[in-house]
């Protein structure tokens, strides 16, 4: 029981803690400290996280006991397929980001407190990954946001403060109302484990508190994940954090703490199916609504941000649907849109980095001085309004066929028109920004330094390539098994008892 | 119906979140609505006549009120403690840059 | 009305005879945490409180000359990194947070496994933490007098 594989589990949360800590109080004393602490702190969990897929596939899920306490007593961590898909993306993309704001945050003061912040949020989102206590889950959220709030304030400029300040209210009303169910599904099951939880929210079904909880979870859960009628804190929030948190939040943040917790607690533990169709209206209305806001807007990050909202909508279109192809769709779409929405806020932190400004009216022809930023963010861009190679088509025609094959052929024809508008302004953007002619103002402008170009230039070819996870080979692995634990969430609770030893 | 009380206070603090225009009414208000949910936790945990779930020197572990609510409680007041002090500092910040708590008139960003 | 800063003689009097049993006592229940009620996060809180206490009466330079800035902020990364080594102790024992310390007798100080030095730690963590958050609310608000 003492071997590698079961260790490695808490290190996903306890290693960025340590390390968040360590920098507050080495970062002062010695400078290039913590650059090189973060660095490596995120390199080694993106290798755990890689070495976890091999683990948990040629095996049951992983259960830690923490403190050696038996499950039900005590709090649990499981690592099954879709934990993994999401360490993956959450932990790799952090890499590239920590690379990318070596030389980037060189801009602001206190670069020991973003890192330690930055860790912070990164536990906090890799625990609730990996938690299997309801509490628990609730811990890391809360860990996960507050750290982001103070990320979102960074710059303690005025809008910095407005927006991370209308940011707070709305998460603390989202963490809150998640208290709430949780405390009611507590009264209702006398128990905390996700597993357990599950098995007497099957035996005593047909309660109407259920659903309520369900809504208190739905409302909570798409606060976090700015889903439709909730999405109005987000264009003001992620825009004003500086690029690489921007791109850590709209990448990550929403997913990890939104989406994921949705899926997994609608999915595994209440088995709410019933509100399936609830989360495809929301999720088609967010995808139309935050395209068409997009399209008017002149700054660069605002405008990614909604896009953020509507991207956030096509994956629970394909959530929703509730079909293993519907599922598959979404979760990779989850995938790509991390990829390629990373890598154009990091685009836009380049361009901000450059020349000092993100209006789209006063920039141009920077397609001469900045080569790479300009075809890394064309390949964003293919990427996102979903044009062949790249890997935002495969994911948006999966979402697409997956509704025309569960009869929704109206839901299919707004997932088109959202991605025909979502190609119209990315075209704005690159005919704004990168083409035309050249200002006179930004003739001195030179390309970013190595370190930001090395992980646009990864992002990058990460969404070319991403394509081929479609092919049985790759994907059986990875996809197809993060899929599979989604429609067989009923079982959770039988799979978790199982492989408890 | 005591739980129908802290749902009463939990509306109360929504209310004034949603309704007041003052940050650090809308600060309050979301401590309100934190307490009610600490209490509703409490009454979870509580049985008639039950004791406190503290083992003492010569008492049986009898008869006493459920200790994991008021576990989980703390947990909530600690994270309640930090996002109350983050809010307040960001109030005070706001207050430097824009002179007013009034919410209506700090609008920097549009829509 | 009066040069120095701070409020009248009678509050300052008070405050020194209190200041050091209200920290004597968030002490004791810091260490008798596993005991009986109260632990890390209360006991942190009376400490930092008792501090607190001394800033409103004699003014922030006191306070701050009893523990500054700097120091308040490295006992409070170390609170920190001394509960995860605790929790990584735990390995050596098979898990994470195991007990790796024996029972001891029941209802005397060394008993309850780890949990006291949890308790110690957690309480240098909340301590110093809420008390810097304090400082720093109140020097913002001096700064915006100016």
């Amino acid at each position: 029981m003492t071997d590698m594989n079961y260790t490695m589990i808490p290190l996903f949360v306890a290693l960025p803690l340590t390390v968040s800590f360590l920098i507050m109080l080495l970062g002062n004393r010695v400078r290039w400290i913590s650059d090189i602490l973060c660095t490596l702190c995120t390199f080694v969990l993106c290798l755990l996280s890689f070495y976890a897929i091999g683990v948990v596939n040629g095996h049951a899920p992983l259960i830690y006991k923490v403190g050696g306490w038996f499950p039900p007593v005590g709090i649990c961590l499981v690592l099954d397929s879709l934990s993994c898909f999401m360490l993956v993306i959450v932990n790799s993309i952090t890499l590239i980001v920590t690379i990318y704001s070596i030389n980037y945050m060189e801009r602001y003061t206190a670069k020991n407190k973003f890192y330690a912040l930055f860790l912070l949020m990164l536990a906090g989102m890799n625990g609730v990954i990996v938690t299997g206590d309801m509490f628990n889950l609730f811990v890391f959220l809360e860990i996960g946001s507050i750290a982001s709030y103070g990320l979102v304030a960074f710059g303690t400029e005025e809008e910095e403060l407005e927006a991370s300040f209308k940011y707070m209210i709305m998460g603390s009303i989202a963490g809150l109302f998640i208290l709430l169910g949780i405390g009611l599904l507590y009264s209702y099951t006398s128990t905390l484990n996700m597993a357990d939880m599950a098995q007497v929210v099957s035996e005593k079904s047909g309660s109407k508190l259920i659903g309520f909880v369900s809504v208190l979870f739905l409302v909570g859960f798409g606060l976090k994940g700015a889903l439709f009628p909730f999405h109005w804190w987000l264009p003001d929030a992620h825009p004003s954090a500086p690029a690489p948190i921007s791109a850590m939040l709209s990448g990550l943040l929403i997913k990890a703490l939104g989406v994921y917790a949705l899926i997994r607690v609608f999915f595994s533990v209440l088995d709410a199916t019933s509100l399936l169709p609830v989360l495809m209206v929301l999720g088609t209305m967010s995808m139309v609504i935050g395209v068409f806001l997009a399209v008017g807007q002149w700054d660069f990050k605002r405008l990614l941000a909604y896009h953020s909202i509507s991207q956030v909508g096509y994956i629970m279109l394909g959530i929703g649907l509730g079909t293993p192809l519907g599922i598959m769709g979404g979760l990779f779409h989850l995938f790509n849109h991390s990829m390629f929405k990373s890598l154009l806020f990091l685009n836009s932190g380049a361009v901000d980095y450059a020349t000092g400004t993100r209006n789209l009216k006063e920039l141009g022809g920077l397609r001469e001085r900045m080569p790479i930023s300009a075809s890394t963010s064309m390949v964003a861009s293919m990427s996102i309004a979903g044009l062949p190679p790249f890997n935002g088509f495969w994911s948006k025609l999966i979402i697409i066929i997956a509704c025309v094959n569960a009869g929704r052929p109206v839901y299919a024809a707004w997932a088109v028109l959202a991605s025909i508008m979502t190609l119209a302004s990315f075209m704005k953007v690159q005919k704004y920004v990168f083409f035309g002619e050249l200002k006179e103002k930004f003739k001195a402008i030179r390309e970013v330094p190595f370190a930001m170009q090395f992980s646009m230039v990864l992002l990058a070819l990460i969404c070319f390539l991403g394509g081929l996870l479609l092919v049985p080979a790759v994907s059986g692995d990875f996809l197809q098994s993060a899929v599979d634990v989604i429609t067989n969430g009923k079982e959770y609770a039988k799979i978790v008892f199982q492989s408890l030893r | 119906m005591t739980y129908f009380l802290c749902m009463i206070i939990f509306a109360v603090g929504l209310y004034a979140v949603v309704a007041k225009r003052n940050m650090i009414k809308i600060i309050i208000g979301i401590m309100v609505m934190e307490y009610a949910l600490n209490m509703l936790f409490v009454l979870f945990g509580y049985r008639q006549g039950g004791r406190s779930p503290i083992l003492e020197r010569f008492q049986e572990i009898k008869n006493i009120v459920d200790p994991l609510p008021q576990a989980l409680i703390l947990t909530a007041i600690v994270i309640g403690l930090a996002t109350t002090a983050l809010m307040v500092a960001l109030a005070v910040r706001i207050y430097e840059k824009y002179g007013t708590f009034d919410i209506t008139k700090i609008r920097k960003l549009r829509g | 009305m009066n040069k120095e800063p701070g409020m009248t003689l009678i509050v300052k009097t008070v405050t020194r005879l209190t200041v050091g049993i209200i920290l004597m006592y968030g002490i004791y229940i810091v260490l008798h945490g596993h005991l009986s009620p109260g632990g890390g996060f209360a006991g942190g809180v009376i400490i930092a409180l008792s501090f607190v206490h001394l800033m409103l009466a004699y003014g922030k330079e006191a306070a701050l000359k009893k523990i500054s800035l700097p120091v308040a902020s490295v006992l409070e990364s170390i609170g920190a990194i001394m509960f995860i080594s605790i929790a990584f102790l735990g390995l050596l024992g098979g898990y994470f947070f195991f007990h790796t310390l024996g029972t001891g007798e029941p209802f005397s100080l060394f008993s309850a496994y780890t949990v006291l030095f949890s308790n110690i730690s957690i309480s240098l963590k909340v301590g110093c933490g809420l008390f810097l958050v304090l400082v720093s609310i109140a020097l913002a608000g001096k700064e915006k007098k100016k």
